[in-house]
């Protein structure tokens, strides 16, 4: 009996130091919590601090007078004259009536507050509208990329800013007045890449990036369940077939570039077809998340209990309504968020196609699969080693656009899954 | 067995259609080469894109050297059209395209771009002489007791090789060696301050280029990738860090920078289009005549970039940068646009 009290003594005793041990274990997780947490936090801080003025763009309001003699243009319908027609004249003459002081020795100064492609809008909406030569309206442009800056960064040192103090002055008074004003940037959803930062934008990109994603489905779902089915349940388990297993768990963890230069090789110099293009991207991406959507469908596979086979069998299903009716509905929710996955993985990669060149300045919008692309996370990487500082902005909104699809990507894999899951 | 057959010829048939299948048209011009000229040329691409009806060429930055490798493969819609290079082409590079049956190349040479060694402004710039320069950064340098004897680096601080320089570790930042600018550097600034020395005089010439343009490997040159903005923004935070990289950053971060002289010239435009600062390159694109006339807008897309417009005093290539050719080579450089006259191996030697 003593030897019993003093038992329960000693669990008494040692009561308190497994109290401190497990409270110390719980503040350790949530330190590692927290350190995560700050990283991300940091991350997107930083990212969003310095993109957000990338969602906004500088424009200029002005009263246009289409003087046909001033832009040596007498019928806006014809292509030759079109062609040759002078477009900045105008504008510069617009800017310098809403700058009181401004004298013809100024007119340099004045142009370059102006976008260098105001006058191939203006050109687009004369061709668009014969009828406006003659006449005044009142039309925005956007800036020059300059004046973009000074606006939005006028007292961040981070910034140069490039123009004069006269420039200043009247860009100042301009604000004042209305003239120039900033809004939400859609320029930076519809248009293309370019060499302007306040011309660029993500459409070509994003378009290219979804069509490069949709080769990558349709080739490396399909592969990549039939394979893991029959490996799961028809392959017959010997050397060959564990030579195999070990092999595809190898290949997961291979880097990227190797897939880049396999693409090159085989697609590209083998096969002749065209560099830059989304199916060629497509197909390299395959070849990189087939191994991922194989292990994580086998796994889901496995995961399906195997009572359910035995009744499907005890009934006298064939092995392949067993697993075509009973085993894959069920595994379905895994294979997918294994799949969604492996394409978020494939949607953020960049090392690959470099080597296919898929790393490239392209200002049309692709319209097709065998149109040259790029996709958001090489444009994020031009952006980023463009010398002029505007394109700092550019290239975190970019990211904040890459971010937004990855999230919403995630966040069908676990709908789907919630959706779908079933529970024993 | 009757399965094994069927498979031989399918697998068969899919490599011969493979193989024989001709390369898909393109209607895109598609140009490769250096991330000096990368800048300017998808200006000028940009603007030939919306002036004309032709679709905006596609432009890679492979830099100089996988430029030409890629250009010189062959002829055919699945090989680039135009390859950008901020040196000239190699007489290497030039045998390759041979063999490759890429035999008709004209030459443009579209300006200057001067290579900055620079620094934070807030930090101590720097005079220099190119021997000191190479006496930084050199991999063996003479030894200052006998200067007969090369041993290796043992230049910690400027201040150690003339006390007038910065009293600072030596950390130099600069581009790795495939970037056309490293070649540039190495062939103009390290073996422009290396190739008087004493301890070299009696060395071929061989021998003499493999000691001068060999860059130390002991931390004080630090390799940065392509991206030249890491650069300017590891100056800016760090002021004991000087940079080696192209005139143009410099110019975008003016407020921010500074560059050290280099032999007693300071790096401005002038000095870099009249070749007074020692450190200058030029800038090159290769035409593939094969592909004129082939792949749409090719000849018009070479009159844009060496138009007045593009390239002239007032152009809108010099207001991204560009040292612009004087007004004598730009007519030549139309001439060339107009004629497309073939390269010549002799032209390289």
């Amino acid at each position: 009996m003593t030897d019993q009290r003093s038992q329960a003594e000693i669990v008494r005793q040692s009561l308190k130091r497994r109290y401190r041990k497990e409270r110390r274990f719980r503040a350790y997780g949530i330190l590692a919590i927290a350190i995560a947490l700050s990283a991300l936090v940091i991350l997107f801080a930083d990212i969003i601090g310095k993109g957000y003025s990338g969602f906004v763009k500088t424009t200029v309001t002005l009263d246009v007078q289409l003087d046909g003699e001033m832009m040596y243009i007498d019928d806006a319908t014809d292509e030759r004259q079109l062609k040759m027609a002078d477009f900045v004249e105008p504008l510069i003459q617009a800017l310098m009536k809403e700058i009181p002081g401004a004298t013809e020795e100024d007119r340099d100064a004045v142009r370059d507050l102006i976008n260098p492609y105001a006058s191939v809008t203006l050109r687009d909406a004369l061709q668009a509208n014969p009828d406006w030569l003659g006449t005044t309206q009142t039309m925005t442009f956007l800036t020059h990329t300059d004046v973009d800056v000074y606006v939005k960064h006028g007292d961040d040192d981070a910034y140069s800013i490039k123009l004069t103090e006269e420039q200043q002055a009247w860009v100042d008074r301009l604000l004042e007045q209305g003239l120039i004003d900033t809004s939400f940037n859609d320029v930076f959803f519809s248009n293309g890449d370019s060499r302007d930062p306040s011309k660029a934008g993500v459409l070509g990109a994003i378009v290219g990036s979804l069509l490069t994603m949709f080769v990558t489905l349709v080739l490396s779902f399909p592969i990549g369940v039939a394979a893991a089915i029959y490996l799961e349940e028809f392959a017959p388990q010997n050397k060959f077939t564990d030579f195999i297993e070990v092999n595809i768990n190898n290949l997961a963890a291979v880097p990227s570039i190797i897939f880049g230069l396999l693409g090159l090789a085989v697609f590209i110099n083998l096969f002749g077809m065209p560099r830059s293009v989304p199916v060629v991207g497509g197909l390299v991406l395959t070849l990189m998340t087939l191994p991922t959507i194989i292990i994580s469908s086998r796994a889901a596979i496995k995961s399906v209990p195997p009572s359910i086979r035995e009744a499907a069998e005890g009934i006298g299903a064939s092995k392949m309504q067993v697993v075509l009716h009973h085993v894959l509905p069920l595994a379905m929710p895994g294979m997918l968020t294994g799949s969604i996955i492996g394409m978020a993985q494939a949607l953020g990669e960049t090392a690959p196609l470099l080597l296919i060149g898929m790393v490239a300045f392209i200002v049309d919008v692709p319209d097709g699969f065998f149109d040259s692309a790029t996709v958001l996370p090489v444009q994020v990487f031009l952006w980023a080693g463009s010398p002029e500082l505007a394109f700092i902005e550019r290239a975190s909104a970019a990211i904040m656009v890459l971010l937004a699809f990855l999230i919403s990507m995630n966040a069908l894999a676990i709908w789907l899954r919630k959706r779908l899951e079933r529970r024993w | 067995m009757k399965l094994n057959k069927a498979f031989a010829t399918v697998a068969l048939a899919g490599s011969v259609a493979a193989m024989s299948a001709p390369a898909m048209a393109r209607d895109t011009i598609s140009i490769v080469g250096s991330s000096t000229v990368y800048p300017f040329a998808t200006v000028v691409a940009e603007r030939f894109g919306t002036k004309t009806d032709f679709p905006t060429p596609k432009l890679e930055s492979t830099g100089s050297g996988g430029g030409m490798k890629l250009f010189c493969q062959g002829i055919g819609t699945q090989h680039p059209d135009i390859t950008n290079a901020s040196r000239r082409m190699k007489t290497s590079e030039y045998d390759l395209c041979m063999n490759n049956g890429v035999t008709d190349i004209t030459e443009f040479r579209i300006g200057s771009d001067g290579i900055v060694i620079a620094s934070s402004s807030k930090a101590q710039n720097m005079d220099l002489t190119l021997e000191q320069l190479f006496l930084a950064l050199g991999k063996e340098v003479p030894n200052p007791e006998n200067e007969k004897e090369l041993i290796p680096n043992p230049y910690k601080k400027w201040s150690e090789i003339d006390s007038d320089l910065p009293n600072v570790a030596i950390r130099v930042m600069g581009p790795p060696p495939t970037s056309g600018t490293r070649d540039s550097f190495n062939e103009l600034a390290l073996q422009g301050g290396c190739e008087d020395l004493p301890a070299v005089a009696d060395m071929s010439e061989d021998d003499m280029e493999s000691v001068c343009q060999s860059v130390r490997e002991d931390g004080a040159f630090i390799e940065a990738g392509e991206n030249d903005n890491l650069i300017v923004q590891k100056l800016i935070d760090d002021t004991s860090m000087y940079g080696v990289f192209g005139y143009s950053f410099l110019e975008e971060n003016a407020d921010r920078l500074q560059a050290a002289t280099l032999n007693g010239v300071e790096p401005t435009n002038e000095a870099i289009a009249t070749d007074k600062y020692p450190v200058a390159r030029s800038l090159f694109f290769y035409v593939k005549k094969a592909h004129v006339g082939v792949i749409p807008g090719i000849k018009e897309y070479v009159e844009e970039f060496v138009s007045p417009a593009a390239m002239g005093q007032n152009g809108y290539l010099k207001s991204v940068g560009l040292i612009v050719p004087t007004r004598d080579a730009l007519m030549d450089l139309q001439d060339k646009a107009a004629n497309m006259p073939n390269l010549k191996k002799e032209e390289l030697m």
